[in-house]
């Protein structure tokens, strides 16, 4: 199955590439060069990066027709969220947002109760609103209700390149949440962007993985190939997997054919 | 003023006192530290290691450290990859003023150096402003020398305000104040403080601070904190390597920042590596030398035991040294810097706090870092504004909560 044949949508906007880009920690020079290799429709900018005016705007090296997705990153509160969000709208980088609401300058945890206030306020605004969170049921379910476009668990702290160490999480997010579940930081191989997929996330987002690799449009070009394998196989419906040992020798339930034998 | 010879260790009785243990507990472990006391086998481990505890962050200022620079540098590279990619950080500093009420005997601008004083005016710092924000650059370090009386809180606070007309980024290196006037400089525009602590040994810090505030080593001691509590993002932290032994000195400052994360778990940690340096009519004393390898280790030190913190790297060094560290641990580095007092857009009029070693302009920086595949970066940064007093715009007045300290 190719892209084209499996798109999805993010409010009411129709996508076919299922890989969210990251713009942080590489050269500008190698955006281009990125997007084109991942095939990627959307990607972040930390709108604290984009610049006025100044020189090395960021935006002027995103390929016209990708879709942005300006974050918040740099807000400790909900009300910074908000604030950084109509900005965002105002220097014209469209109505969608990704809320990262972080108080903790250590481990960059996402705040789970801020982002809440920040989606709700922002969704009844008119934006897309695309929640970075920890990965809890309840949480997910007040971002639901406050009106976000997609939920956005990460897999491991962002920037470690850990791999899928929420992965009961995650999956409990994407059994129980009515809503497109974006696996977000964390991811450091494409091996864990395909797992997360074929785990039935709707998309992935990458950075650091991509950023620090030895070649990073290479590296983004190996994302592209593991998410689009990992979303066929989700679809295909993965297959039964024997265990290593073999079946027990004497069935725990042959006493029912005994009691079939003797008539009772 | 102090008298001289004071006990260093008691506030003045209109400073401003945080109740904490804090200071006993940097203090505490920098006394315990015997750098003698690690050996290979202990840095092999911290090297086997995610994560670095403040005993690995000891055993990698100590001594046996010195061996394995190369594979320290590894995994320093490793992680300030990790954490900034190939971003670095470009800045200036702006000297607003030399004027100073303290003796420290290693420092240009102490009081009792016959050096040419001078402050901007409003239109001086304009033109110098105007001069920075032309060469590119979107972060300015706003610097005085430690005189409340010819550089109130007042004066400071308009500087950061016309700051704000040309840079997205303020920071402050000046005397250390009360929180209500850092939540004051705050909403001036200023959201990074830095205070250099110079030595975290009692001893030597009365032996080289003889006059001024800055003698009251707990004040300074407590200035970050002070800073967080008036609103600040950030706070940065520095010992000044060579005046006492550097590695005791290094794993403070770590320690120092350590400890106030915890506390306020928002708060953007930066380190400045600064080493003593010569001085206008070069009277100092004889100071200990720190060479560029233990420099290094001291960096990687820091970049291995906070991570997420940022690094700058001054233009004291040599750009030798410069320009191979931001590849390894640091990720701030000024350029175009002029270290008297004016200069940027005309003759100084005022003369330097010490000798610089690059002298390379923002244009050169910026080069070198581009052909070492890094990326420059001007700012990434949006002033949010003050939680302390909501709505004041950026040129609008208002009264600083005391234009020189309380009486």
């Amino acid at each position: 199955m190719n892209n084209q044949q499996d798109p999805w949508t993010l409010g009411g906007h129709a996508f076919t590439s299922r890989f969210i880009l990251g713009s942080g920690k590489y050269s500008l020079d190698l955006i281009k060069a990125a997007v084109e290799q991942a095939g990627a429709q959307m990607i972040t900018l930390a709108l604290r990066r984009a610049s006025q005016g100044g020189k090395d705007n960021i935006l002027d090296y995103v390929p016209p027709g990708v879709t942005l997705l300006p974050n918040t990153s740099g807000a400790r509160t909900a009300a910074e969220a908000v604030r950084i969000a109509r900005l965002a709208r105002e220097l014209g980088c469209g109505d969608f947002i990704k809320i990262e609401v972080i108080r903790d300058a250590k481990y960059l945890l996402p705040d789970n109760y801020e982002t809440v206030k920040a989606t709700e306020i922002l969704a009844r605004e008119g934006f897309v609103v695309m929640p970075y969170m920890y990965p809890d049921l309840n949480a997910a379910r007040d971002l639901v209700s406050a009106g976000a476009a997609c939920v956005m668990p990460l897999a491991a702290p962002i920037g470690s390149n850990r791999g899928i160490c929420a992965r009961d999480f995650i999956e409990i997010l994407i059994r129980e949440i009515d809503l497109p579940i974006i696996v977000d930081a964390g991811i450091g191989k494409p091996s864990q962007a395909c797992e997360v997929m074929e785990m039935g996330a709707a998309a992935v987002m990458v950075n650091t993985a991509i950023a620090t690799a030895g070649d990073v449009p290479v590296m983004a070009a190996a994302f592209k190939l593991a998410i689009e394998a990992g979303r066929s196989a989700y679809l295909s419906g993965l297959g039964r997997v024997l265990a290593n040992s073999a079946s027990a020798s004497s069935p725990l339930t042959g006493f029912l054919r005994e009691g079939e034998e003797s008539g009772e | 003023m102090t008298a001289i010879l004071s006990d260093p260790g008691t506030y003045l009785p209109d400073m401003e006192i945080i109740e904490s243990e804090l200071l006993e507990q940097v203090l505490a472990a920098a006394a315990a530290f015997q750098p003698e006391r690690y050996s290979g086998e202990d840095i092999r481990r911290v090297l086997n290691q995610r994560e670095c505890s403040p005993e690995d962050f000891a055993a990698l200022l100590s001594p046996a450290a010195a061996p394995f620079l190369e594979e320290i540098a590894q995994k320093a590279q490793q992680e300030t990859s990790r954490h900034f990619g190939n971003s670095v950080y470009l800045f200036t500093p702006l000297y607003l003023s030399n004027y100073c009420e303290n003796y420290c005997v290693y420092c240009g601008f102490n009081s009792r150096n016959r050096i040419q004083r001078s402050r901007l005016n409003r239109e001086e710092m304009e033109a110098e402003m105007r001069a920075i924000a032309a060469t590119g650059l979107e972060e300015v370090l706003l610097l005085t020398g430690e005189s409340p009386h010819m550089a109130d809180v007042e004066y400071i606070g308009e500087a950061c305000r016309l700051a704000r007309k040309y840079f997205r980024v303020i920071g402050l290196e000046v005397y250390p104040m009360d929180s209500e006037a850092y939540a004051y400089l705050h909403q001036c525009g200023a959201d990074f403080v830095t205070v250099f602590q110079e030595t975290y040994d009692l001893e030597q810090y009365g032996k080289l601070h003889l006059e001024g505030r800055k003698r009251v080593f707990p004040y300074r001691f407590y200035a970050q904190e002070r800073a967080l509590r008036g609103g600040v993002r950030g706070v940065g932290f520095a010992a000044l390597l060579g005046l006492a032994d550097f590695r005791r000195d290094a794993l403070a400052a770590g320690l120092h920042a350590y400890f106030l994360q915890r506390k306020y778990p928002r708060a953007e940690i930066s380190f400045s590596c600064p080493r003593v340096r010569p001085i206008v009519n070069h009277d100092q004393p004889q100071l200990l030398t720190v060479t560029e390898a233990q420099l290094l280790q001291v960096v990687m030190a820091y970049r291995l035991f906070m991570p997420f913190a940022g690094i700058t790297i001054s233009s004291r060094e040599s750009r030798r040294f410069r320009d191979h560290v931001v590849g390894i641990a640091a990720t701030k580095i000024s350029a175009g810097v002029e270290v008297g007092i004016g200069g940027h857009a005309g003759k100084a009029k005022g003369d330097e706090q010490f000798e610089i070693d690059d002298g390379r302009s923002v244009g050169e920086i910026y080069e070198m870092l581009a052909s070492r595949n890094m990326q420059p970066v001007m700012s990434e940064y949006i002033y949010l504004g003050s939680e302390q007093k909501k709505g004041v715009a950026a040129n609008e007045s208002f009264n600083p909560p005391g234009t020189t300290p309380k009486k």
